[in-house]
């Protein structure tokens, strides 16, 4: 019986997808080992426990049916809004900026947790909105108050990275639920038409102090270097790579931020074209199956969520991956499954989990 | 479960389905522009960055070559390389820089304005680039800090190379030393080594204008480096290339007993092989030590040697210019012979010499009667050269001034050479716009007035006398020697002048009867001169101050003196000039035990103990009275109208 229900619920979980996280996050270890110049320590052992950790918190929250994200949506929302409040209030009082709630045990980024809480949040708002109300005054409201409280609270940190990625994720979602395009194209034209005339109108310093305010966690100066070397790295590995542990260009320190944001480039010099292209289609086939499992989704809960955290998840890949080429400025995203740090695995690893808890609804149609 | 959820399926939900295949789509195009950038990035523009990649981890370090040694004659070392035990700090490997150097300052006792200096270095310095904290350690300090280096992170113990001069000072004009390249010398020469930390090129002498065969090449090794300039290990290895010994024609004893032997007094003597040309001994005294000169030179060491009236810092060999007084009446001799006259031609001295109404004065009062070249020579009768000197003319003394070298430059590797001033009419005019006077022609004749010679001209003028040939003085001995020929002088004129000088030494009433060699078969040649510093006013006569010896010694004539030894065959010649030296004789005793040197050691340094004893005493008695010396720059201004000189010469 309960036998059965267990095989059931195994066959159930999307293991082709699990065997590409799997590779993802081994091959991450990898680069990682060559990156501490063939070491476990400090990195890839520290990786390697929390990937297998995770991994199973994964297919834990697998088991977890959609609906139970539909009903506490808004409760995890406000109670990540609460954890981003204390990390506020927390700074201010110790002074500086401040990202992490130390529990003692773990210390928590509430910010991360946002960019899923706001899919979340956003999905149920539109599930009980019927559709003709979506762009109506009512109805847009909400979701921007939403977006925005949580969106200047990470400013305020300051970490515009994750603020972008909030911000991207909910306007996704608002924009899958049906919002009218002509809102999506004024707006957008309404913010390109006044950029250039705003930026014409500022001194050459005054721009700088925007660059300086927007981001003041990346330093300016420093961003050119990064990007030289990050290129230089990703050049000069060519389509195969230099081979594995033969990376100079990450083994003498000429790559700054080597195992974190650049941990592309680190890898790029190592395995070349052929590396890059392992890594962008493994993220290409799991991208490919939330969107389908979005499509398959009955529910406008489920599907919206699925899409909204396919996004989140891309728009994690896409900037990191264009940062390192130098088609973006320097912000500190990390590549999820690949860079050393828990917060992006942990929140991408929860992410795929309710993808695919949603999954599993939507292929057995029961919500 | 929750209530209101409709089951609208994606598939009857048109606008999301677009929506969510928009997206999809964008998503796709994201990726396949990553691709195509890694692609353009790693395989279009894949050379420029691993030329890139390359540059960052291969970087090329100097091994900066041995300098040649220089050497004498003999192969003895005159600049060698000795080994250099210094301890360097290289600061982002220090844990804690005052506990280190605390650690260091027990073994080596660091100064105060030591500790600034490191400090300040720490601080303005990259912090891997390494602080020298000191160097020249004894072997046993050195060997003390290596077994203490595990607990004193960053210290580094380098075992190096530093120029060192065997010879001191008696060698310091000539070799010159090194020094740090200046910003200057690297623009107009790139070459990458002379910014290598600790490298050193010659300042000056031998060093400096023997740079390029003693320098060497560098070697290169290519290592790889991180981006903070640490190397991580060596890739490959070009070694260096040591540079050339230079043998240069100095006899090593000769030129440091000559140093001995002028003892404090401020003096050149150029001893020249006179078959040759080689320059066996080229020693300008007071010098510097070139060993001190090529490390740091102390601010107060360098303030005194500028002030000292001794001119410690001028090569007096080469630079030194010096009116050669009587010495010059050899070439007056050869250009009165050279004219027709003979040399049994005689004058009547009386003491004094008249044209117009100027009176010349001979420097024997008494005056020396009837004389010839053969008897006027040897007693330097000033009235005989002026009397037969003007007959012969300007021209011609000019003249066969230029045939024994004198106001030559010659093609000596010197840092520094001074051609000095035969005048004669063409010059007068050239430079005062004055025909040449009569006058001129009587001071030009025992040596005064405008000349301006060299103590290096002199021994080249005493060679050519010796050896009846075109000598032209060398200092590298490994250049090819070159056939010499005679001077386009009639033997037996020479034959003439010779024999006057042996009759100075060896003769009845010569000049510098005191400097006769004590050596066994062996005689000397030789002329004594004194050149006047300023000119001996009427006034002075009447005080008692013509004799020189009563001048404060600033304003005391310079004491010269050229000789040959053996007189039958030549084999040496030799030019000895001491400033201030009173007069010729005290040169030419000086010129005796040089020569003695080369031919019976021992003599000469029986001779020296008492001379240096001396020495020592005068110096205890100087530093007592501690008196300031003013510096002055060596007179080299023509002297007008002089009427005679005071000194037996």
């Amino acid at each position: 019986m309960l036998n059965g229900l267990w095989t059931l619920r195994l066959r159930q979980i999307p293991w082709g997808i699990v065997l590409v996280i799997m590779a993802l996050g081994c091959f991450g270890l990898v680069v990682l080992f060559s990156a501490a110049g063939g070491h476990l320590d400090p990195w890839a052992s520290r990786q390697g426990i929390r990937f297998g950790v995770l991994l199973v918190g994964m297919l834990v929250l697998a088991q977890v049916p959609s609906e139970f994200w539909l009903r506490y949506a808004y409760v995890l929302y406000g109670a990540v809004l609460l954890g981003l409040v204390g990390v506020e209030v927390l700074g201010a009082v110790r002074g500086g900026g401040q990202r992490w709630l130390d529990l003692g045990i773990i210390q928590l980024q509430p910010s991360e947790f946002m960019k899923l809480a706001i899919i979340l949040a956003l999905a149920r708002f539109y599930h009980f909105v019927p559709r003709a109300f979506a762009t109506s005054l009512t109805g847009l409201w909400p979701p921007l108050l939403m977006i925005a409280v949580p969106g200047a609270l990470v400013m305020l940190q300051p970490d515009l990275g994750t603020a972008l990625s909030i911000g991207f994720g909910g306007v996704a979602v608002m924009f899958l639920a049906g919002v009218r395009i002509w809102l999506f194209l004024s707006a957008g034209g309404a913010i390109l038409a006044a950029l250039p005339v705003a930026w014409t109108m500022l001194h050459d310093y005054q721009r700088k102090r925007v660059l300086i305010f927007m981001d003041p966690a990346s330093d300016p100066l420093g961003a050119g270097y990064h990007i030289t070397q990050s290129k230089i790295a990703i050049g000069s590995g060519g389509l195969t790579g230099k081979g594995f542990l033969e990376g100079t260009q990450s083994h003498l320190d000429y790559l700054p931020e080597l195992h974190t944001d650049f941990v592309f480039a680190t890898m790029a010099e190592e395995w070349g074209v052929l590396g890059g292209l392992a890594i962008i289609a493994g993220f290409g086939i799991i991208l490919a199956w939330a969107v389908g499992v979005a499509l398959r989704t009955p529910t406008q809960f489920g599907r919206l969520a699925a899409m909204g955290l396919a996004c989140t998840l891309f728009f994690y890949l896409a900037i990191n991956m264009m940062m390192v080429m130098g088609l973006a400025p320097v912000v500190g995203i990390p590549l999820p499954l690949i860079s050393f740090g828990g917060s992006a695995m942990m929140t991408v690893l929860i992410l795929l989990g309710i993808v695919m808890g949603i999954a599993r609804a939507g292929r057995t149609e029961r919500l | 479960m929750s209530g209101g959820i409709s089951s609208a399926s994606a598939a009857n939900d048109p606008l999301f389905t677009r929506r969510a295949m928009l997206i999809g789509g964008g998503m796709a195009a994201v990726g396949g522009t990553l691709l195509a950038r890694m692609t353009y990035l790693a395989v279009f523009e894949g050379e420029k960055y691993r030329l890139a990649s390359e540059d960052n981890r291969v970087s090329l370090r100097l091994i900066p070559p041995r300098r040649g040694w220089i050497v004498d004659r003999a192969g003895l070392p005159l600049a060698s390389n000795a080994p250099d035990y210094r301890v360097e700090l290289i600061p982002e490997q220090v844990t804690d820089l005052d506990a280190t150097l605390r650690a260091v300052g027990q073994v080596l006792s660091l100064s105060p304005e030591e500790l600034a200096r490191i400090h300040a270095e720490v601080a303005r310095q990259p912090k891997y680039m390494p602080v020298e904290l000191a160097h020249g350690l004894a072997w046993r300090d050195f060997a003390t800090l290596n077994i203490r280096l595990p607990d004193l992170p960053g210290l580094v113990p380098v075992a190096g190379f530093s120029r060192t001069y065997p010879g001191g000072e008696a060698f310091a004009h000539l070799l010159g030393y090194v020094g740090s390249p200046t910003p200057a010398q690297y623009q107009v020469e790139h070459d990458p080594l002379l910014i290598f930390p600790g490298f050193k090129l010659g300042k000056d002498g031998i060093e400096r204008t023997q740079d390029a065969p003693l320098r060497g090449i560098a070697g290169a090794r290519r290592v790889e480096v991180n981006a903070r300039g640490r190397v991580i290990r060596d890739l490959d290895t070009r070694s260096d290339t040591p540079g050339k010994t230079v043998r240069l024609t100095i006899d090593k004893g000769l030129q440091a007993y000559a140093a001995r032997r002028i003892g404090d007094d401020s003096a050149s003597v150029v001893v020249m092989d006179c078959q040759t040309g080689d320059v066996l001994c080229m020693v300008s005294m007071p010098a510097y030590d070139p060993n001190v000169f090529s490390t740091r030179v102390p601010a107060d060491l360098w303030k005194a040697l500028q002030a000292s009236d001794h001119h410690p810092l001028l090569n007096k060999s080469a630079q030194g210019l010096y009116p050669p007084g009587s010495t010059f009446k050899m070439m007056t001799s050869l250009a009165i012979l050279g004219s027709g006259i003979s040399p049994d031609a005689t004058c009547n001295c009386g003491g004094t010499y008249r044209l117009g109404n100027a009176i010349w004065h001979c420097w024997s009062r008494r005056g020396h009667g009837t004389t010839n070249l053969r008897n006027g020579l040897p007693r330097s009768c000033d009235v005989y050269f002026y009397t037969f000197g003007r007959a012969a003319g300007i021209e011609a003394i000019a003249t066969m001034a230029r045939k024994f070298g004198l106001g030559e430059k010659f093609d000596l590797p010197l840092a520094a050479q001074s051609a000095g001033l035969v005048p004669d009419s063409a010059w007068k005019e050239r430079r005062y716009k004055k025909p040449w006077g009569i006058g001129e022609t009587l001071n030009t004749s025992i040596g005064q007035g405008y000349l301006a010679l060299s103590p290096l001209q002199l021994a080249v003028m005493a060679s050519r006398l010796a050896s009846g040939r075109v000598i032209v003085p060398r200092l590298l001995a490994d250049e090819p020697k070159v056939p010499i020929p005679l001077l386009d002088i009639p033997p037996e004129h020479l034959a003439i002048v010779r024999h006057g000088m042996d009759d100075v030494v060896n003769g009845p009433g010569g000049t510098a009867h005191s400097a006769k060699l004590q050596v066994e078969g062996v005689g000397m040649a030789g002329k004594t001169g004194s050149a006047q510093v300023r000119r001996i006013s009427m006034a002075d006569r009447k005080a008692g101050r013509a004799n020189t010896k009563f001048q404060p010694w600033k304003y005391r004539d310079h004491g010269l003196f050229v000789a040959f030894t053996p007189i039958e065959a030549p084999r040496y010649a030799i030019s000895v000039v001491i400033e201030h030296g009173a007069h010729g004789a005290a040169a030419a005793v000086i010129a005796r035990d040089v020569l003695t040197y080369l031919l019976e050691p021992e003599r000469a340094y029986q001779v020296l103990g008492v001379i240096e004893a001396d020495v020592a005493k005068r110096k205890a008695a100087a530093e007592k009275a501690a008196t300031a010396a003013d510096a002055e720059a060596i007179v080299t201004a023509p002297q007008t109208a002089v009427a005679g000189e005071a000194t037996p010469d």
